[in-house]
């Protein structure tokens, strides 16, 4: 009779200020049940401040399909970072 | 290696030139060192062994909390029960991890849990073998977790992404297991006569055991080359346990104990140790289920879950009655 629990993500923001990063996933009957079992299986070694979990079921994924149009317009677009420019050495640091 | 006998369906692995268009695609990813994420395309038989393998390691971490589990309370100090507690919990963490990684590949858990109870799926030959004294932790923590670390290196570099990031944590955790293996064997190995007789004896029974860790020697080994070209296994099996007994063996003789093969010496001309033929009887005896402890390990697993039946379904049924209060609201 039992039904499986469903499959939360588990985001855990570092010591160090940083945002929220994925670190894994599991299963839970709800939200609160998913915090408790995040910090077991995903803390055991000061790896957080802070936990997010979100049912898998509401994340919405890119399809490896699109990787081409969706990633690929900004290769050409080198103007984008710093290093694309040339400044003298005597203007000192920029 | 916690996963020592994986069918890959394969009989001969094809070379790019006999593939289709699509696999060929793949398999040149695999060449290039490219990761292969869950809604990738992929193979029906890179799937298939991927959840064999993922979950016989999976099953293997679960199954082997149970003979350390049985020292728990046994444990000499109550510094050793805290880090003997700790590694328990650590072996629960990593079957998790892995079988998350296994889920990815479309296959649910209760499926996993299932193949293992019904002894469908296996696990690592090592944990049917008894915890007899406290000296059996230790050697389990320096020899079979140092056998494990062996294995996992290596497939931090897996090509499948969700399988290659679990083993990272896990490595990461897992080295303090061997050491403090290694700890409990040099203490009782400093103690009284009698203390290191208990870590001899320890080594003499789980030495044989961890080298048939590594699976089968390569010769019989007919699943290798195709796991190897799809990158989910980076090493040969005799390869792995040549590197652990040359690892293991000047360890042995820096606490003074002595590994149980007298045709184990150090072969300059191949710049590694030789060392006597293993048991292959003893080896499929125990994954056919024959091992010392394979029905106690199956019944107390199948028992811990049943038992905790009512909890998940009561939180189930928590759960639901919340879900339904917020809906009404």
């Amino acid at each position: 009779m039992s039904k499986e629990w469903p499959l939360w993500e588990v985001f855990i923001r570092g010591q160090h200020g940083l945002s929220h990063r994925h670190v894994g996933s599991l299963h839970a009957p709800d939200a609160e049940m998913a915090v408790h079992h995040a910090r077991d299986v995903y803390t055991r070694r000061n790896e957080g401040i802070s936990i997010w979990v979100v049912e898998a079921r509401h994340i919405t994924a890119s399809a490896p399909g699109e990787k081409g149009p969706l990633f690929e317009p900004s290769n050409s677009k080198v103007y984008r970072h710093p290093t694309f420019y040339d400044i003298p050495e005597d203007v000192g640091h920029m | 290696m916690y996963a020592q006998l994986v069918k890959t369906d394969a009989d001969k692995v094809k070379s790019l030139e006999e593939m289709d268009p699509q696999e060929r695609r793949f398999q040149e990813r695999i060449d290039d060192d490219q990761k292969i994420e869950p809604k990738d395309w992929m193979p029906e038989g890179y799937r298939k062994t991927l959840i064999r393998q993922i979950s016989q390691h999976a099953h293997s971490e679960i199954v082997g909390q149970l003979p350390e589990g049985n020292w728990i309370t046994r444990a000499p100090t109550l510094e050793r029960k805290a880090i003997l507690l700790a590694k328990v919990q650590d072996e629960a963490g990593h079957g998790l991890y892995l079988y998350c990684a296994a889920e990815t590949l479309g296959v649910s858990r209760d499926a996993l849990i299932e193949q293992l109870h019904s002894g469908k799926a296996k696990y690592s030959s090592i944990f049917n073998y008894p915890t007899l004294t406290w000296a059996d932790i230790g050697a389990i923590g320096w020899l079979v977790d140092g056998a494990a670390i062996m294995n996992q290196v290596p497939l931090q570099r897996c090509s499948y992404g969700p399988y290659s990031r679990a083993m990272i944590r896990i490595c990461k955790e897992e080295s303090f297991h061997q050491r403090q293996g290694y700890d409990i064997m040099m203490k009782l190995c400093q103690g009284s006569a009698a203390q290191k007789a208990m870590a001899q004896d320890a080594l003499d029974r789980w030495w044989w055991p961890s080298l048939m860790m590594f699976g089968p020697p390569d010769a019989d080994s007919v699943h290798s080359a195709q796991s190897m070209a799809w990158k989910i296994k980076q090493n040969t099996n005799d390869e792995l346990r040549q590197k652990f007994v040359d690892q293991t063996a000047p360890q042995a003789a820096f606490i003074g104990l002595a590994i149980p093969d007298p045709d184990l010496k150090w072969n300059e001309e191949k710049g590694g140790h030789d060392f006597g033929e293993i048991d292959w009887t003893e080896f499929h005896e125990v994954l056919k289920g024959n091992g010392p402890c394979n029905a106690e390990r199956m019944e107390a697993r199948v028992k811990a879950w049943e038992d905790g039946a009512w909890v998940r379904d009561g939180l189930s049924a928590y759960a639901d009655k919340a879900a339904a209060r917020v809906a009404a609201e």
